[in-house]
């Protein structure tokens, strides 16, 4: 039964993404990467974690997507005749045989990894959300401080870009 | 009972999908798509390696990753407005000023 959710889940993902770099409509690779991320949600289900699963589709498939969809509509883009580049021939190809060698190390070799102290068990018994609360808010409390930093940089630098006068005063410069 | 090579393979396939999705593209909005393919595909592996290594670091570690990849959105959609603003256009063969 897992297996074949899991199969289901995991060729959806990959058609999604190949539909993804694909499509010729922009508006068409947002919605099959919106739907990559649903079953990338399911995926994450699968493998016992339900609170990242929630996340992944509030600020992804909410946020992140709807921000792409915005721009979108905002720049009214003219459809093209040619939507590849003109090397992607040799790109494909390159880049296709270096997976092909990846996935083949992959299936010979074991992992062998050591386990921690935080078997399935463990977290169900606490709860996913809180177990990853405590981590979160115990060994990593200075990286999750430096992302709100992270995203403050963000947020300024996105307005600072997109303001106006600033773009107009290089742009007379430049012609 | 599934095995951690498969998750790792399905985020390898879903990686290079990415790459390949970047490097063949004309149009920068689905660079960054690409990209947000790339960031999943390795959050597929952090959430996989947590579960079968049996340690919780995996799954806050994708918080982090999905700390950046807004940042990135929010950047990389700021600077296509400001370079369709100033060029006219988001063709990644047409933007050529800094290419030696």
């Amino acid at each position: 039964m897992m297996q074949a959710i899991f199969i289901y889940l995991a060729t959806v993902c990959v058609v999604c993404a190949v539909l993804t770099v694909s499509l010729r409509q922009p508006v068409y690779n947002v919605m099959a990467l919106l739907t990559m991320f649903f079953h990338v949600a399911g995926l994450y289900v699968l493998l016992n974690a339900e609170f990242l699963a929630v996340v992944q589709i509030i600020v992804y498939a909410g946020a992140i997507l709807v921000l792409y969809l915005f721009v979108l509509m905002l720049l009214n883009l003219r459809s093209e005749s040619r939507h590849l580049h003109r090397q992607w021939p040799f790109a494909v190809l390159i880049l296709g045989s270096v997976a092909a060698m990846l996935v083949g190390a992959m299936q010979a070799g074991g992992f062998g990894l050591p386990t921690g102290e935080a078997p399935a068990q463990v977290i169900q018994a606490v709860g996913n959300t809180e177990s990853i609360g405590l981590t979160l808010y115990t060994d990593y409390l200075l990286p999750f401080e430096l992302a709100s930093l992270v995203l403050l940089v963000a947020m300024i630098g996105a307005i600072v870009l997109t303001k106006k006068e600033l773009i107009q005063d290089h742009g007379e410069e430049q012609s | 009972m599934i095995p951690l090579s498969s998750y790792v393979i399905l985020s390898a396939v879903i990686f290079f999908i990415g790459v390949i999705g970047v490097v063949i593209r004309r149009t920068i909005i689905v660079v960054l798509l690409s990209i947000e393919l790339m960031l999943n595909a390795v959050n597929i592996n952090f959430v996989a390696f947590s579960h079968y290594l049996e340690s919780i670091t995996g799954q806050v570690f994708v918080f982090f990753t999905l700390t950046v990849a807004a940042a990135e959105v929010a950047v990389g959609l700021a600077l296509l407005i400001a370079i369709y603003r100033n060029r006219k256009t988001v063709n990644v063969e047409e933007l050529d000023v800094m290419k030696w």
